[in-house]
């Protein structure tokens, strides 16, 4: 999978789950600054993640995934 | 010491009969039924296959983003702030958030989502379960998110009396607002439990109505025919303020909450006191609060819910309360039983009675039971002028509450 179709995928998920547009995920966006991802719908971004891309992404891990990129990183790496 | 007087500058509702509180006042005055039959499939196993669903699907008003983080009950009770707090006015009036208070309550809380977030549980494990389940099941979630909303800053309260529920949080509105702690409340009920399990409860306890076959006639207070009452879901909410801070704004008043009147019967769980004394006590509070005589209550919006007993022991309490001469209405014959919003629901109707001086009707009262011997306004408005009025809630658990509402 390119780093695009996980950024694509991510942006379904933060549509459906934050109401985020699509148009406004790109990899160097943060979740909270620029997204306006609040905490608890991060956790539900990580398990939609989870489920839509077959990975493992420990709590621990998710205050590491402060942007899109950083989060497409750590996907890819897992896939 | 000279009373603090509180008046209602703003109402709001979202309600089996309407999404707002205009079109739920016209269905009342036309005696419209709210009740429908239950279309859904867990609805086929149940003994009660009809309810009074909302008119209005929260779906249509809020977005959809917003609402994977509520709860129903919340839903519709923002929904039905957000209304009355537009109709105060009070939005552009400068008002300091500090002595803005919020009391909102629920008889249930959020249990659908319990419910739907435990099916998640048992069918895929923990890590699936919504991290909004806590905010949206607590059961001062409405009142909270209210208060969010509006940035109230006073005090934010959700009392629970199950079918009193409404009238409660609009009774502590009252005494914030006396005892100096806001100048304004925004103050209601919320109720959103129409699913299989509070349903095979209440049918459990034989205390639902099982005319499947003619849902808009099951809710029939006082009528000989009736068998149980029918779960309703909704909100009502009122902006209560003090009455000189609502002048010194030039506010539209619709009516004075004069007074309230709260006791418990300390007798049963769920039974009423056979002879209505905790119902005679909260009446007899209520037009002392207010300072009005019995005679002067022309008008009693009634907690009548269709069910056996507790009809007739209301007729009893208010007649021993009030005398002969009050006309009654019961409009849960109309929206049905809205539990711990049906106190605030049924506060608006008294207010909009008063300011229309018209009676909305008590629906289905085809064949009175030989115990109603006070007038009810029956299947159709009645004309009437109504300087004050009282609304009466009672609720499991032996909770009595009085509302006292007078003409400005």
């Amino acid at each position: 999978m390119t780093r695009d179709e996980i950024t694509a995928g991510l942006a379904e998920i933060l549509e459906e789950v934050a109401g985020v547009n699509p148009d406004d995920v790109a990899e160097g966006k943060s979740f909270t600054d620029d997204l306006d991802v609040d905490s608890l719908s991060m956790v539900e971004v990580v398990v939609a993640a989870e489920e839509k891309f077959g990975v493992k992404i420990p709590d621990n891990e998710v205050q590491n995934l402060k942007t899109v990129g950083d989060a497409v990183s750590y996907i890819e790496a897992q896939s | 010491m000279s009373r603090i007087d509180v008046v209602v500058t703003g109402l709001g509702a979202t309600t089996p009969l309407g999404g707002d509180v205009a079109s739920t006042w016209d269905a009342m005055l036309a005696g419209r039924s709210g009740v429908g039959a239950l279309t859904q499939e867990w609805a086929g196993q149940l003994p009660v296959r009809i309810a009074a669903e909302l008119a209005v699907d929260p779906a249509t008003v809020l977005d959809r983003v917003k609402l994977r983080r509520l709860d129903r009950s919340e839903a519709i009770a923002l929904i039905a702030a957000h209304q009355a707090w537009a109709d105060s006015g009070l939005a552009d009036a400068g008002l300091d958030p500090e002595r803005l208070g919020v009391s909102i309550g629920s008889g249930i809380g959020g249990a659908v989502t319990l419910l739907a977030q435990d099916d998640i549980l048992e069918a895929s494990g923990p890590r699936r379960v919504s991290p909004h389940t806590v905010p949206m099941l607590m059961p001062n979630g409405p009142a909270a998110w209210v208060g969010l909303e509006l940035r109230a800053q006073a005090g934010v309260h959700s009392v629970a009396s199950a079918c009193a529920t409404g009238a409660e949080a609009i009774a502590l509105g009252l005494d914030m607002i006396r005892a100096g702690r806001a100048d304004v409340v925004v103050a209601g009920g919320t109720e959103a439990v129409i699913h299989p399990l509070p349903i095979a409860g209440f049918a459990s306890m034989r205390a639902m109505s099982t005319r499947n076959d003619e849902p808009e006639r099951a809710s029939r207070p006082w009528d000989k025919g009736r068998d149980g009452f029918v779960l309703g879901e909704g909100s009502g909410i009122v902006v209560l303020e003090r009455a000189d801070h609502a002048a010194a704004r030039g506010a539209r008043v619709y009516a004075r909450l004069a007074g309230a009147g709260i006791t418990s019967d300390g007798y049963d769980i769920v039974q009423p006191h056979p002879e209505g004394a905790g119902a005679i006590r909260a009446i007899a509070k209520a037009i002392s609060d207010a300072d009005v005589a019995k005679s002067d209550i022309v008008h009693v919006n009634a907690h009548a819910t269709s069910t056996p007993v507790g009809d007739m022991a209301e007729i009893t309490a208010l007649r021993t309360a009030l005398g002969d001469h009050p006309v009654l209405t019961a409009t849960k014959s109309m929206s049905g039983h809205l539990l711990g919003a049906a106190g605030a629901l049924e506060s608006i109707a008294t207010i909009l009675t008063i300011r229309d001086s018209v009676v909305p009707p008590t629906i289905n009262l085809d064949d009175p039971d030989d115990g109603l011997t006070l007038d009810v306004a029956a299947n159709k408005a009645r004309q009437l002028d109504v300087p004050a009025a009282l609304n009466n809630s009672f609720g499991f658990g032996g909770h009595n509450v009085a509302l006292v509402f007078t003409r400005v």
